[in-house]
């Protein structure tokens, strides 16, 4: 072989490779819906709709999880965002390169990182052992930790989209700051915020580790929130590890509503994402 | 014409002046919130790092009848669990990456790129069910009986392959945490190669480079420090990652030499035995062993965006 063969032979060779991993990559994601559908299909029926989590042996359904996480989602995120679109705000409208806002910005990539086992550690310690037992607001709480990270850097990012001509055009007209982020930036990023939101609240509806240690478990319908709260992921966590046939079936149901409902949230914000991308290049 | 109330305008500027401190004061959260997770952290751990000192960190004892313990084990398993995921992840994102940015027909681009972000976006505790149910099978009846007869026998790297095939254990919770880790590394490659400018790429091309010439010569030298953050972030996942590993590991304080034997990692011995553990001590010990976590990965997680960090002011300036 020539040297031109062997430099074609080889780039032949590794671009088989890279096609070869994202082959894999896809299967993956492939084969993990497959067991969520194959499994979590036979688990779905009405009763883990309308049934509450079940002593081992028998039937019974998730509904006092489902609750529990819809309420504490809810809660984290009505926590959370707020306070990480402020902080969005300050960064991309007062801060902007400031020394401190660099150091938010750092530390804020950090949080977003930061493993959530830890934040449940934190919210153990700040809450739980104050208050002296598990309970459903620690729970709230330690989503709406993991919530702001995500809202504050979309909502910094969303902020940054709005053209400057625009507030320019409020500041000419002697609006304050706040007057013009409230009436003009707010509502032209709004799908971005929009989109902010559904991504913070698909990131911390599959949270298990930070409950373990702050909401817990209920096995009963429990509407107190400073009682521990069933959860769907602390459930599947603690069904799929049993030996009983029918906890790891309900197991396998709750994870398939999980991941259809994370699945749906991001791929929403994607589309809104994309809508708005497309309708701000035809107004520019 | 327009008459300039000074009561409004007043009004106007205490508006301005609370909007204005209400943004700061939630900015300035987010650094308290790191501090108290470190402080927390530190207090819930002192009982036990002041009655152990440094010995916790080098010994291997986890006994919670004679209220003994020491994180070696915890910290073996996390530091050996996260170096299969990168061994196994860091090619096959790199791969992805290349593929999505310089193969894929611009139709595929963009459904490949967004199913390998909703990767991502699957929770930690479908891929430890997966594992569990569907991965560890897979390796226990396939996998692990081929390295055991095969790479078993090889002096030195055959002691990672003995030992009977369990399934669980630290080689599975690897392989789970590489398909969990996969998708943030390749998406941060991706953004990282869509930096490098089509001049450069066309000038390696206009020389009569190949494809795979242009990428090893052109665009890996251009984007190393990104690639180097994408890796670093995902290390930092793995690293902290809970359910998938707990699903998997086997919960088991001792290090073994075989990769086929089940192990503990620091969050998953936190996962398993925070909520039943009894005793201060011991309660204190698994808090330290979170405070270990917190200080690993917020090593790794700040290198990475300081790398990251550094590429986007380069990416900003003309070449």
């Amino acid at each position: 072989m020539n040297r031109r063969q062997i430099r074609k032979a080889r780039n032949g060779v590794f671009l088989a490779l890279s096609v070869a991993a994202t082959l894999v990559g896809l299967a993956c994601l492939a084969a993990i819906l497959w067991t969520l559908v194959s499994n979590g299909i036979a688990g779905l029926s009405s009763r883990v709709f309308t049934e509450m989590t079940p002593p081992p042996g028998s039937e019974g359904g998730l509904l006092n999880a489902l609750y529990g996480s819809a309420v504490m989602t809810l809660l984290g995120i009505c926590m959370g965002s707020p306070i990480g679109m402020l902080a969005g705000t300050y960064l991309a409208e007062y801060g902007r390169t400031s020394r401190l806002s660099t150091v938010i910005r750092f530390i804020n990539d950090i949080l977003l990182s930061a493993p959530s086992i830890i934040i449940g550690l934190f919210i153990y310690e700040i809450l739980v052992v104050r208050m002296g037992h598990f309970s459903a607001i620690a729970g709230a709480v330690a989503l709406a930790v993991i919530a702001i990270p995500v809202s504050l850097r979309t909502t910094e990012d969303m902020l940054n989209l709005v053209p400057s001509g625009m507030k320019d055009a409020s500041a000419a007209l002697g609006a304050y700051p706040w007057r013009t982020v409230v009436s003009v930036v707010y509502p032209a990023a709004r799908s971005g915020i929009v989109t902010g939101l559904l991504l913070a609240i698909a990131r911390i509806s599959g949270e298990t580790a930070p409950l373990l240690f702050t909401a817990l478990n209920d096995q009963f319908w429990s509407t107190k929130l400073t009682a521990p709260m069933a959860n769907l992921p602390v459930v599947i966590f603690q069904f799929a590890l049993s030996p009983y046939k029918d906890w790891q079936q309900l197991a396998w149901a709750g994870a398939l509503i999980i991941t259809v409902t994370i699945l749906v949230l991001s791929v929403s914000a994607r589309i809104i994402l994309s809508l708005m991308q497309t309708s701000g290049g035809s107004k520019s | 014409m327009a008459i300039i109330d000074s009561r409004h305008a007043a009004r106007q500027l205490i508006y301005e002046r609370v909007f204005r401190s209400a943004t700061l004061a939630a900015a300035i959260l987010v650094l308290l919130i790191l501090g108290g997770v470190a402080l927390s952290l530190l207090r819930g751990a002192w009982p036990a790092l002041s009655h152990f000192g440094f010995g916790f960190v080098t010994r291997e004892i986890w006994n919670p009848v004679t209220d003994e313990y020491g994180a070696l084990a915890p910290i073996y398993g996390t530091v050996v669990t996260s170096l299969i995921a990168m061994l196994l992840a860091v090619p096959t994102g790199f791969g992805i990456a290349l593929f999505l940015t310089e193969l894929c027909p611009p139709v595929l681009k963009r459904s490949i790129g967004t199913a390998v972000e909703l990767l991502a976006a699957v929770p930690s505790i479908i891929f430890g069910i997966w594992g569990l149910f569907v991965l560890a099978p897979l390796l226990q009846r396939h996998v692990q009986p081929w390295l055991i007869d095969h790479i078993g026998p090889i002096p030195m790297i055959g002691k990672l392959f003995q030992g009977p095939p369990f399934g669980i254990g630290v080689l599975t919770a690897g392989v789970v945490l590489a398909v969990m880790v996969l998708p943030f590394i390749a998406a941060t490659m991706r953004d990282v190669f869509d930096t490098v400018p089509p001049m450069l790429k066309e000038s390696g091309y206009g020389l009569g480079a190949t494809t795979w010439e242009v990428i090893w010569h052109v665009v890996v030298p251009h984007s190393r420090v990104g690639m180097l953050g994408g890796i670093m972030l995902g290390l930092g996942r793995a690293l902290g990652e809970t359910m998938a590993v707990t699903f998997v590991i086997g919960n088991a304080h001792r290090i073994s030499t075989s990769l086929l034997a089940p192990g503990t990692t620091i969050s998953s011995s936190i996962a398993n035995e925070f909520t039943e553990a009894v005793g201060d001590l011991y309660t204190s010990s698994l808090i330290a062993l979170g405070l270990l976590l917190f200080l690993i990965t917020f090593a790794v997680i700040a290198i990475a965006q300081a790398m990251l960090r550094r590429l986007e002011r380069r990416a900003l300036s003309p070449l």
